[in-house]
């Protein structure tokens, strides 16, 4: 715990880095900002989980290990992400995700 | 001290996580991500979590960003600039971000946070080990065994994907 | 002691296995291979047909002066619930063995004259195959054991003569006939099954013994029971006579059987003159317990629609000029006076006179009926034409054709010693004793048939000499074998005295010759030869003039009373117009329409909106975030209230 500062404060840090991601992941078009934008989505859900273990439940792990858990599943999707990436990149010569658009009607 | 270690780490935090964001320069977009995550670490670091602390500068900051710097040599230039964003797309956005940011803030300032009062229980290295592998009340040893089955699918799955094969 | 007659199950069986050698592999058998395969099978259905004939009457089927009902075999062949089986079986009476002889017999014959006129046909093995089906059906129609055996092997009949009439199926009309034999049977057929399933429904039993015994409840509670002017009995009684009277040509659905006449010859012997058009006549005689004890009404019916047809179509048959035609309304007229002995008729002793004569004749006509159609097989064989008109003076090219057909034509017209005599004058006597107007309906349709028969005769073997391009050669042997051998049956079967083994009771009885009915029946036959003799035996006799005189007459008769006519009126002009065509607007334009504008409706909406998956990915997550966050609003502005 740090004195002076709530739950609340870390809640509105994990936030605005939740829309700054989802921003990012609308506004962006090349496939590996959009995977920036993802790690960033994930990581302020990480702080959420950690500051409301601190916080609320501090005799247990719970939010402890489900950061762990959501840490080990972002190297997965981000190595799945970037063998997909480079494979697009191989087929259209561009990573920008409006090309990738041959699943429409 | 701490209060104000963590309000710069805060800053730091969303100023990186916009500049990742809008950054034009693919592998600056990178690095201030990896300073994003740095500065996450810190915070776990600020609340004594320092086994997570660890990971998060490995595999994050180590593993996933180096991983996306080299997607980023592989595919791209580096001195590439990603061409502007639509304006109206962008303004679009922008503004539904900070209608979800006004409304989950509304949410969270209007709730009474309390904890439950308990003293903090162990969280040392030793803590964990035993509480991933135990499969009592609290144990996670099946999230666990999911989680090795899925970093190995998605081992294979990643070296089938980025394979060359003979045809392309 | 009693004989075992389980082994007449062979008899049909070896038919089946005959018709599946024989249709399964007759084209990698040689053609004269398979006929003979069918050929010996059916003899050796005939063998046994005698044995069991031989057994039956004259060594031991009577227990204490009776005829038994022996049950030979019986096999459960469906169950349905505890009650109610449909069973398979061989039933033996007096009245089955004389049909199992009678087709036996006359199958065997036409088994062995088609190897002489369907010498070189295409499909000789096929019609060998459909032939031992049609002897298969009929032998297991003969024997069901109940009601429902019967119906099944009663359309199998139907099924093999739809495949016999339109054996020549290149020929648009025999397709046509064998089409309309099909469909108007079934439609009788209909009658008969509605007439089952009400019998059966009353007395939970399709059995014929057990329908037969005389202290049946049910039977009575039938009777009792009224619908719509009548007993419930009566009604079924007509409703299964109905599909008699379709399977036998009566009045007014005989009309498929002149167009039948299209199928091979020996086909029109066997299944169209001799036993499967007797099958209704049959199937009367077989529940005729029920008709005569309990529904005399329905035993009015059957005699006064029996009485019509027979004369009805012995007038049509006057002015035919095709011969099988001739032939055909001849059977209509034939099978019409074995009604008419079965509706005169009553249960028991000489007063179930009607019944033996009804068989009697049954059997009398099946030989002298098919020997004169083998006998236009062979007269067509040797002419090439079924006109009248291209024939005469054939007594000289086919010499025993002419014999044998003389003895026929003798024996249908009622001239003794000849069978027709003997088994017409008790008819005739049977129906004296019920109604005058029955007798002197009968006695006209006697002249009327000795009349058309010696016309026929005349026209053929005398009148003018033609001159013929290719000369008229007497039939192969085979062909004349069979009709020497009927012609030997038709001259010699009268004298068996059929009712010491055929009566309605079981119980054997005398009978001895009416003399006035005998003379009455001989003298009016003689009056109608002698009249075709005047008129056709030579050339440019009285006919012509006869035809002036009476035109409108003549004309009706020609085109055999309007009949299908008639019938296409209906069925064209007013079923088809004011049923058939609005229902077909319907269901094209009402029910088709509104499938075909719900997929219209379906298409169109979705080509509007397939926009909307456009691919992209960040559009997606757009709206997707939108919604949560629109979600979110929503819940915490409903939760802070």
């Amino acid at each position: 715990m740090i004195e002076g500062i709530g739950v609340t404060d870390f809640i509105v840090v994990a936030t605005i880095m939740f829309f700054v991601g989802v921003y990012g992941f609308i506004v962006r078009k090349n496939l590996i900002t959009i995977l920036m934008s993802v790690e960033l989505i994930l990581n302020s859900v990480n702080i959420n989980f950690v500051a409301f273990n601190k916080y609320l439940y501090p005799d247990l792990l719970q939010g402890y290990m489900i950061s762990l858990f959501v840490i080990g599943i972002a190297a997965a999707e981000a190595a799945v992400a970037i063998a997909i990436i480079l494979n697009v990149y191989r087929k259209l010569q561009g990573i920008d995700v409006e090309h990738v658009d041959t699943m429409k009607y | 001290m701490e209060r104000l270690i963590f309000y710069i780490l805060a800053l730091t935090i969303i100023l990186f996580s916009v500049m990742t964001v809008t950054s034009r320069n693919i592998l600056r977009a990178a690095i201030y991500l990896l300073f994003v995550l740095l500065a996450t670490a810190g915070i776990y670091f600020l609340l004594n979590y320092n086994f997570l602390a660890a990971v998060q500068l490995t595999v994050y900051s180590g593993g996933v960003v180096v991983l996306i710097v080299f997607a980023v040599l592989l595919t791209a230039k580096i001195d590439h600039k990603l061409e502007p964003v639509n304006k109206v797309k962008s303004a679009l956005t922008a503004l539904l971000a900070i209608i979800g940011l006004g409304a989950i803030l509304w949410a969270v300032f209007g709730y009474n946070f309390t904890g439950n009062g308990m003293a903090e229980g162990a969280y040392d290295v030793k803590a964990i080990g035993s509480s991933l592998l135990s499969y009592g009340q609290y144990g996670y040893v099946l999230p666990f065994e999911v989680i090795s089955i899925l970093l190995l699918a998605a081992m294979v799955g990643a070296i089938m994907i980025a394979k060359r094969y003979k045809n392309d | 002691m009693q004989t075992n007659f389980s082994y007449t199950i062979w008899i049909p069986l070896v038919l089946l296995a005959s018709f599946l050698v024989v249709g399964l592999f007759g084209d990698k058998l040689r053609p004269r291979l398979s006929g003979l395969i069918s050929t010996v099978v059916i003899l050796f259905g005939a063998v046994l047909s005698y044995w069991t004939a031989f057994q039956y009457f004259l060594v031991n089927g009577k227990a204490d002066g009776v005829y038994q009902t022996i049950v030979a075999a019986d096999y459960e062949w469906l169950r349905f619930y505890d009650t109610l089986a449909i069973k398979m079986g061989v039933l033996l009476d007096p009245i089955s063995i004389m049909m199992l002889v009678v087709v036996t017999t006359i199958s065997s014959m036409v088994h062995i004259y088609s190897f002489g006129y369907m010498k070189g046909e295409k499909g000789f093995e096929r019609f060998y195959a459909f032939l031992s089906l049609f002897s298969f059906s009929m032998i297991g129609l003969v024997i069901a054991t109940n009601l429902f055996q019967m119906y099944i092997f009663w359309e199998l009949v139907g099924v093999s003569s739809f495949l016999l009439i339109g054996f020549y199926y290149e020929k648009p009309s025999a397709v046509a006939a064998s089409k309309k034999a099909f469909i108007v049977t079934r439609f009788a057929d209909f009658g008969f099954l509605v007439g089952i399933l009400l019998l059966s429904y009353f007395t939970k039993t399709f059995d014929f013994q057990e329908l037969m015994q005389p202290d049946n409840a049910a039977i009575a509670e039938m009777a009792g029971l009224s619908f719509m002017g009548m007993s419930v009995l009566t009604l079924a009684l007509v409703l299964i006579f109905m599909g008699g009277a379709g399977k036998s040509a009566m009045f007014p659905l005989h009309i498929w059987l002149p167009d039948a006449m299209e199928g091979p010859t020996p086909v029109s012997a066997l299944i169209h003159a001799a036993t499967m058009v007797v099958a209704g006549v049959y199937l009367v005689a077989r529940l005729f317990g029920l008709y005569a004890l309990h529904a005399p009404d329905a035993l009015s019916v059957v005699a006064a629609v029996g009485a019509f047809t027979s004369l009805f179509a012995a007038v049509i048959a006057l002015t035919q000029t095709d011969i099988k035609r001739v032939l055909a309304f001849s059977t209509m007229s034939q099978i019409g006076y074995m009604m008419l002995a079965l509706g005169v008729s009553r249960y028991g002793g000489t007063e179930g006179l009607g019944y033996t004569a009804s068989m009697f004749h049954l059997f009398t006509h099946a030989m002298f009926k098919g020997l004169l159609f083998l006998g236009a097989g062979a007269i067509i064989h040797a002419v090439h034409s079924n006109e009248m008109t291209d024939m005469g003076g054939l007594r000289k090219y086919l010499p025993i054709t002419h014999v044998t057909f003389l003895i026929a034509a003798l024996a249908i017209s009622g001239i003794p010693p000849f069978s027709g005599f003997f088994s017409k004058d008790i008819i005739l006597s049977a129906a004296y004793e019920h109604h005058p107007v029955y007798f002197w309906t009968g006695w006209a349709v006697a002249g009327l048939t000795a009349f058309y028969m010696f016309r026929l005769y005349f026209s053929i073997f005398w009148g003018e000499n033609r001159e013929y391009e290719h000369k008229p050669h007497e039939a192969p042997f085979s062909m004349s074998f069979a009709l020497i051998f009927l012609g030997i049956m038709s001259a010699v079967v009268g004298f068996i005295p059929f009712s010491k083994y055929v009566s309605s009771d079981l119980m054997p009885y005398e009978t001895h010759l009416h003399m006035n009915v005998a003379v009455l029946s001989v003298v009016v036959a003689v009056i109608g030869i002698v009249v075709a003799a005047v008129m056709y035996m030579k050339p440019g006799g009285a006919a012509d003039k006869v035809v002036k005189a009476v035109p409108g007459l003549y004309k009706l008769s020609l085109h055999k009373f309007y009949i299908d006519e008639i019938y296409l009126f209906v069925t064209h002009k007013i079923i088809f117009n004011y049923i058939s065509r609005p229902i077909a607007w319907f269901d094209r334009n009402v029910v088709d329409g509104s499938m075909n504008g719900m997929a219209w409706v379906t298409n169109k909406v979705s080509n509007k909106i397939k926009g909307l998956q456009s691919g992209q990915l960040q559009q997606y997550a757009f709206v997707m975030i939108a919604g949560m966050v629109g979600l979110a609003l929503f819940v915490l502005y409903w939760a802070s209230r």
